[in-house]
């Protein structure tokens, strides 16, 4: 396989640490109290959503669930606009109407995040299916959990596309947990990524904390469904540090999974890729600095920023009322 | 003047629609060519016309199809989808209630959804209790879709026409035992607007608001009374939601009294708010209580006797107009 070029390895590694360093933010503004919103920890899975957007274009389309701040820091959505709407701020993206669990920024191609476990699947295939139409050769990718693989919604959505061969990249972010029950009690076969054979569909299942594994498969993925052969399923392995949202109990996780996850830990394991090929402590921090920095200005900015007019509830329900 | 059937009516809005925006497809069970063009033939001759791209024949996936609809017109399509019955519609509310009908409103107006869909419904074919109902007060409960019936083929192909173009999703419901009603043919490019509706016969005595089916026995039984000196204006509301008020109140404004008439259930159906929001605004206008009547409140059965004994009959109708009048 491939070595990962330097600089996409660079570009993983910054979205890797934004989504990381947004999520730690997060916790600590919650911590502190300074804010009280739903917040469902990406800790644990950033490498896979930065993998996935960096084999992204820009003007890729994607769809994401609740626990979907990978994605959307990730794919690039603006720190302002993205902490005004976890906000509720007039500034969000969604002008504080759709807030943490239903963030929307076409610019960038965040198109819809769902709060229903599932439900994205089958609206990624409409996506892809209206470049199918007008071939304006973009891909869509969606990323859901194991939880979501025992939706109907995903079998429906899964023989469609593979039927009509749809540029759709179906994103499986197994981190052991369907909400709070675990992989093994929510399903007996051993993995998700072995279902793509099923559907008669190209799919596999990675090591999701290792950059070196889950960054070629991301690519080959995206390259496949882009050439028009039809849809891939990946199945990233990860684990979900903390509860299913945050200051939920995870007290049912077991002491030998909570080890393991230590051990796993793909920040660690990404840092050391990144010093074995020559990259400097001192550039790597550079970094983590700079999008820290960003993100602090990012917050002042949606903790100073206007609430949105009581009328909003009144506007965007029809076109008539936009 | 060239008549047209309804199946006809709301094929040709189609075909007219499809002719003139590349973005509209249709996707839907048997709807195309090798399937023989739907189950009641309504998108017939299409797949000829703009390839299987655009007339796609879906698995048995109502989820994944109304799903595929929402996604495509948040890339900018206009999707028709079809939901072959509307008791298949509870396969996938999910899509239809939480996404296409709110993606505008939670993304701050970022991402309408113009979405058709269509699908077919009807009690007196013997169906039974599981592709019979008429379900529209699920969908008019909820912001952020439009909700629309046709109660004869001018009218779908006008319509039809709006809905395709309408920057939200519609449920666009067809009755089955009006397919094969005829109308003048309005033509091509012909539009009824969505939200507007029509009053097929005047009236000073009561008003029978209601739409779909029903509207050809309210019209019936409206001629009938006028032998018997009574004058009962009909309201078609075409649009159920959001109906057009304004219309609905001036008729009852001047008759002094309604009478609410729908296929569907009557207890929380649409005559129920339609009664509600009548009491409110015409209090002082009005002579009497206002009237419902609707299906019986059971699964709908299939013995053709007891599918008869379910379903709003013309003598209800006789009956419950001359009670609000005072007569019997």
């Amino acid at each position: 396989m491939a070595e990962i070029d330097r600089k996409k390895l660079l570009d993983i590694y910054t979205r890797t640490m934004k989504v990381n360093r947004t999520d730690e933010k997060f916790r600590e503004l919650l911590m502190q109290g300074k804010v009280a919103v739903m917040y469902y920890c990406v800790r644990g899975q950033e490498l896979v959503s930065a993998a996935a957007m960096a084999a992204l274009e820009p003007e890729d389309y994607v769809v994401c669930t609740y626990r979907g701040q990978g994605e959307q820091t990730a794919k690039g959505i603006p720190m302002e606009k993205w902490w005004g709407e976890c906000l509720g701020k007039a500034t969000g993206t969604c002008k504080g109407k759709g807030g943490t669990m239903h963030i929307t920024d076409p610019d960038t191609g965040i198109m819809v995040t769902t709060g229903v476990v599932g439900s994205g699947l089958p609206i990624a295939n409409g996506l892809a299916m209206a470049s199918q139409n007008n071939g304006d050769g973009k891909v869509t990718l969606v990323s859901f959990g194991d939880g979501a693989a025992n939706i109907g919604g995903f079998h429906e959505a899964m023989n469609m596309a593979q039927l009509y061969k749809l540029p759709v990249i179906f994103l499986c972010q197994n981190n052991r947990y369907g909400e709070h029950t675990a992989y093994a009690d929510h399903t007996d076969s051993p993995n998700i990524g072995s279902r793509a054979a099923a559907y008669g569909m190209k799919g596999g299942t990675v090591d999701g904390n290792d950059v070196n594994q889950i960054y070629p498969a991301m690519e080959e993925a995206v390259e496949h469904a882009r050439s028009g052969k039809g849809p891939v399923l990946v199945e990233a392995m990860c684990y979900r540090m903390m509860g299913h949202f945050f200051g939920s109990d995870f007290s049912y996780m077991p002491e030998e999974h909570l080890a393991e996850m230590q051990a796993e830990d793909p920040l660690p394991k990404l840092r050391k890729v990144m010093l074995e090929r020559q990259f400097t402590e001192e550039e790597l921090d550079a970094v983590v600095a700079q999008i820290d920095a960003d993100i602090d200005a990012a917050v002042r900015h949606a903790l100073d920023a206007p609430l949105p007019d009581t009328d909003e509830i009144y506007k965007d329900v029809l076109e008539e009322t936009a | 003047m060239a008549e047209i059937t309804m199946t006809e009516a709301l094929n040709k809005a189609i075909d007219e629609a499809m002719a003139v925006d590349d973005g509209v497809f249709c996707l839907g069970e048997d709807v195309a060519a090798k399937q023989g063009g739907g189950v009641f033939k309504i998108t017939s001759g299409l797949t000829e016309k703009y390839g299987e791209n655009r007339i796609r024949a879906t698995p048995i996936s109502e989820t994944a199809i109304i799903g595929a609809a929402v996604g495509a017109a948040l890339a900018g399509q206009r999707p028709i989808a079809e939901i072959m019955l509307m008791n298949f519609v509870g396969v996938c509310m999910d899509q239809i209630v939480n996404h296409a009908a709110k993606l505008r409103f939670m993304s701050g107006g970022q991402t309408p959804c113009p979405i058709v869909i269509r699908t077919t419904t009807g009690v007196g074919v013997g169906f039974g209790g599981q592709h019979s109902d008429m379900l529209e007060a699920w969908f008019a409960h909820v912001a952020g879709m439009h909700v629309v019936t046709p109660s004869n083929a001018a009218d779908a192909r006008g319509l039809m026409r709006s809905a395709i173009e309408a920057n939200d999703p519609v449920v666009f419901i067809e009755n089955i035992l009006c397919y094969n009603l005829k109308s003048e043919d309005p033509g091509v490019d012909y539009r009824v607007p969505l939200g507007k509706a029509s009053v097929p016969k005047e009236g000073s005595d009561i008003s029978l608001i209601t739409y779909g089916r029903t509207v050809l026995d309210a019209l019936e039984v409206a001629g009938e009374l006028e032998k018997e000196g009574i004058s009962a204006e009909v309201v078609d509301l075409r649009t159920i939601a959001p109906y057009d008020e304004a219309t609905v109140l001036a008729s009852v404004r001047k008759t002094g009294r309604a009478l609410t008439l729908h296929e569907a259930v009557r207890p929380f159906g649409t005559g129920a708010e339609l009664a509600a929001n009548i009491q409110e605004k015409c209090w002082g206008d009005l002579k009497g209580p206002v009237r419902r009547i609707g299906g019986t409140f059971a699964a709908v059965p299939f013995a053709t006797h007891l599918e008869q004994a379910w379903i709003p009959t013309k003598g209800e109708i006789v009956e419950q107009i001359k009670a609000s009048m005072g007569r019997d």
